[in-house]
């Protein structure tokens, strides 16, 4: 296979890894409003990611650097092109970010209040963006000779596009609601098992529109069954769901996103930005691509040390599985430090 | 102002901001690390109140050091597209590597550390906290690498058919000779930040009487501050030295900027401390030199010849005059704006010695147990972390205004760079955004940080003694958000 192939595979297993990892933690964000009902409950709900969230958000980090390296003009021509998109994604990142870290560092409520709303909004934003992007990034956009994209933000806000960011919202939010009812214990683990089989009915009707929309776009006979496989997936997770197996129905929301990120890079193959302005213009693995040497000296250091990684973030995973519930939560937040405990 | 202009102005406000928090995170997981380390070992607790009490002010620090950093990575894509493709096969594989080996390990680490204090055995637990201190030196490595080849190019060659430059030598980026020396000088000035972090506050918190129980525990970690800061002071001195040489070889535009040296010196090349001049640095009034000075930094011998602006912007006209869209080339002008890289290098090393001397006088009064009465200690103390946190920005400011107007040393100038398909509005959203954005976050942080130096370390509590993963025991977490 050409290392153009292989590198273009495995921007698209980092989407895979991002999507399914930091899509549960932006999903627990965003339900903080709706699932929780106090604070105690919220604490419980930050601190199923607490660990683990700082993690899976460097997944986004290695994609972008990964693009940078491997294929520069899709880097160049993507993030210059979705610039407010992006931006806001990053005030996003930002603010929910510090969110976790500062949160628990004050007691009042208008404090706490604040950085909740930092989250819920942190989680959202994104959430509904990168579904927008990647639906425009699919279906093509305006990129002229030079390799640069001409359209606004405008351009972006298209149906098939904002059908993609609906798309993902609901599914991050069935995703993260299966992660609390699988992470936690008590009331809460209840409310969310609920929550997430009637988000996830939602998302499911938006990813199959979605998705047979794509298919008729890009489409293949192998995303055709990919797409499919993805959509059977949702539909076991949410029957699991119902059936009080938190376990599979995390997995099966976990393999609904792997799968539509799969089919979506598939579909894209071999272009990795198609141009609507004309089809020679169009970003492909050969023409953005680096050189030999460069892909052949990142596949070395990927080789050896994405297995490492996956090893200690999996170990990460196993020694903070406990379910957590509110009879976990200390308070006052931190022993000897908080004047005012609640 | 044009895109170029913003653009730059951005890149700017981000990344000093960025890096204010960043040398303090590098040195501090290293501290943290040794303080628990301290505390498995000898079991004294001290040790392990230093340890959580450093850590919280450490983790209000790292967390506003991991989100701007975020935007780091992106904005060479958003506002440097140009930049971006001409250099990516280069510079984009240290950013990737950087990612997948330290951005991982350090925060997964941490993640562990913050949270598995009920988790994990003790020594793994401080090992955790090692673990993400090699991630920040990972970090480092990687990123000044790619920086190094942006100060001189190595390693490639320049495709004219692609219009692009392209690895032909992983390696030599890797241990590119401004790498080699550039790289220990950051560690010891982030070594050195921490040092100073670590004296000052102690210091503050040893004058309170609120916290007259502990001077005990505060008078060793200002001694331990002291010693970090002295020493790391000297491998300061000693990279920065080494670096001048290297720069004086492969950018001699940027030592004669750092003087404001408009006519080659043959010999005995004397550096002003201060000079009193027109802004734009081209005539002296008042200036208190050293003689010779210059002549050493840049050449290691008294008598060297340090070139000067003048004949080197000809030479450039002439060796780089390739590119006649370039501003520079029509203007005939390869200089940096001086005034800038003159006082930034005089910031950078007045700052960094006067943190060296505070900590060495601190050093002193507070010997052989001695338990000093001087009232400005606290204000000296914390004086010196904000001195070294500054003298790394300025330094940055002098390395990367000195390169000016090159974004990539003789191979593409900063305006080339620069996104063509940004419009003015989409750019100066982003800086108003983020700079208004940073502020409000710059506030929080400082008032968050100063609210939680003035409680001072909690009182000792035994951690759990458990297997990983814990015990069996359904007890509430030990830490939780």
């Amino acid at each position: 296979m050409e290392l153009t192939t292989v590198w273009f595979a495995l921007i698209a297993v980092l989407w895979v890894g991002y999507f399914c990892l930091e899509g549960f933690d932006f999903g627990v964000g965003m339900l903080l409003p709706v699932l929780a009902r106090d604070d105690t409950e919220r604490r419980v709900m930050i601190n199923t990611v607490g660990p683990v969230w700082d993690g899976n958000e460097v997944w986004v980090l290695v994609a972008g650097g990964a693009t940078f390296a491997a294929f520069p003009e899709w880097y160049a021509t993507l993030f210059s092109g979705f610039y407010l998109p992006l931006l806001l994604i990053l005030v996003a990142l930002i603010v929910r970010g510090l969110s976790f870290e500062y949160r628990h560092k004050r007691e009042e409520s208008e404090w706490k209040g604040r950085w909740d709303l930092a989250l819920i909004i942190g989680s959202i934003v994104p959430s509904l963006l990168w579904g927008v992007a990647f639906a425009n990034i699919v279906a093509g956009v305006p990129i002229d000779a030079d390799k640069e994209f001409t359209g606004n933000l405008f351009t972006l806000l298209n149906p098939f596009g904002l059908l993609g960011g609906l798309v993902t919202l609901t599914l991050f939010a069935t995703h993260g609601a299966m992660f609390v009812a699988l992470k936690t214990d008590g009331e809460i683990r209840h409310r969310a098992r609920d929550l997430a089989v009637r988000i996830g009915v939602v998302a499911a009707v938006l990813a199959v529109v979605f998705l047979v929309w794509t298919q008729l776009k890009t489409g293949t006979a192998v995303t055709a069954v990919v797409f499919a496989a993805a959509a059977a997936s949702l539909v076991a997770g949410l029957v699991s769901a119902r059936a009080g197996r938190e376990g599979w129905a995390f997995v099966g929301t976990f393999v609904t996103i792997a799968l539509a990120v799969i089919g979506l890079f598939l579909g894209l193959f071999p272009d990795v930005m198609p141009s609507t302005t004309d089809p020679a213009y169009s970003l492909t693995t050969t023409n953005a691509a680096a050189t030999a040497y460069t892909l052949k000296v990142m596949t070395w250091v990927a080789v050896i040390f994405t297995p490492i990684v996956l090893g200690y973030q999996a170990w990460t995973y196993w020694v903070f599985r406990k379910r957590i519930s509110v009879r976990h939560i200390p308070t006052p937040v931190l022993a000897g430090t908080s004047d005012t405990a609640s | 102002m044009d895109v170029l202009d913003i653009a730059r102005w951005q890149f700017g406000i981000i990344t000093v901001y960025h890096f204010l928090f960043v040398p303090l995170t590098i040195g501090l997981t290293a501290v943290i690390a040794g303080l628990e380390t301290a505390w498995v070992r000898t079991g004294k607790e001290d040790y392990l109140r230093l340890t959580k009490f450093f850590a919280k002010l450490f983790l209000i620090n790292f967390a506003i050091g991991v989100v701007t950093g975020i935007v780091q990575e992106f904005q060479f894509g958003m506002n440097w597209s140009d930049y971006s493709r001409f250099v990516g096969d280069v510079f984009g594989a240290p950013l990737a590597v950087e990612g997948l080996l330290a951005f991982f390990l350090e925060s997964t680490f941490l993640g562990l550390w913050i949270f598995g204090w009920d988790k994990l055995p003790r020594g793994l637990h401080a090992g955790c906290m090692w673990l993400v201190h090699l991630g920040t030196l990972a970090s480092s490595w990687f990123i000044l690498a790619a920086n190094s080849w942006m100060q001189h190019p190595v390693g490639y060659t320049y495709n004219a058919e692609s219009g692009r430059a392209e690895l032909t030598d992983f390696w030599a980026v890797m241990f590119n000779k401004v790498q080699v020396v550039t790289f220990p000088h950051v560690i010891f000035a982030a070594y050195m930040t921490a040092g100073t972090f670590l004296l000052g506050v102690s210091a503050y918190l040893y004058m309170k009487k609120k916290h007259e129980a502990d001077r005990p525990m505060y008078h060793h970690a200002i001694r331990i501050g002291a010693v970090i800061t002295l020493l790391a002071g000297i491998g300061v001195a000693i990279t920065g030295d080494l670096q001048g040489k290297v720069m004086t070889e492969v950018q001699p535009m940027k030592m004669a900027a750092a003087e404001g040296l408009y006519e080659t010196s043959e010999s005995c090349a004397p550096f002003s401390v201060f000079t009193v001049g027109t802004p734009d640095g081209k005539e002296e009034k008042f200036a208190v030199t050293v003689p010779c000075l210059l002549s050493f930094l840049g050449t290691g011998s008294f008598d060297g010849t340090v070139e000067g602006i003048n004949p080197l912007s000809e030479e450039y006209v002439e060796t780089y005059g390739q590119d006649p869209t370039s501003k520079a080339f029509t203007e005939g002008d390869y200089t940096p704006v001086i005034p800038v890289t003159y006082w930034s290098f005089r910031f950078m090393m007045g700052l960094g010695a006067f943190a060296a001397a505070g900590a060495a006088l601190i050093l002193w009064l507070t010997r052989k147990g001695r338990t000093p009465g001087v009232r400005w200690l606290g204000v000296l103390g914390l004086s010196l972390p904000i001195a070294t946190t500054l003298a790394s920005s300025w330094g940055w400011i002098f390395t990367e205004m000195g390169r000016q107007p090159w974004v990539v040393f003789g191979l593409m100038t900063t305006e080339s760079g620069v996104s063509p398909g940004v419009s003015v509005f989409e750019a100066a959203t982003s800086l108003i955004v983020l700079t208004l954005l940073y502020a409000v976050l710059a506030v929080i942080e400082v008032k968050l940080l100063i609210t939680y130096v003035k409680k001072g370390a909690d009182p000792f509590e035994e951690p759990p003694r458990v297997k990983v993963g814990g015990s069996d025991e359904d007890k509430p977490l030990t830490f939780a958000y």
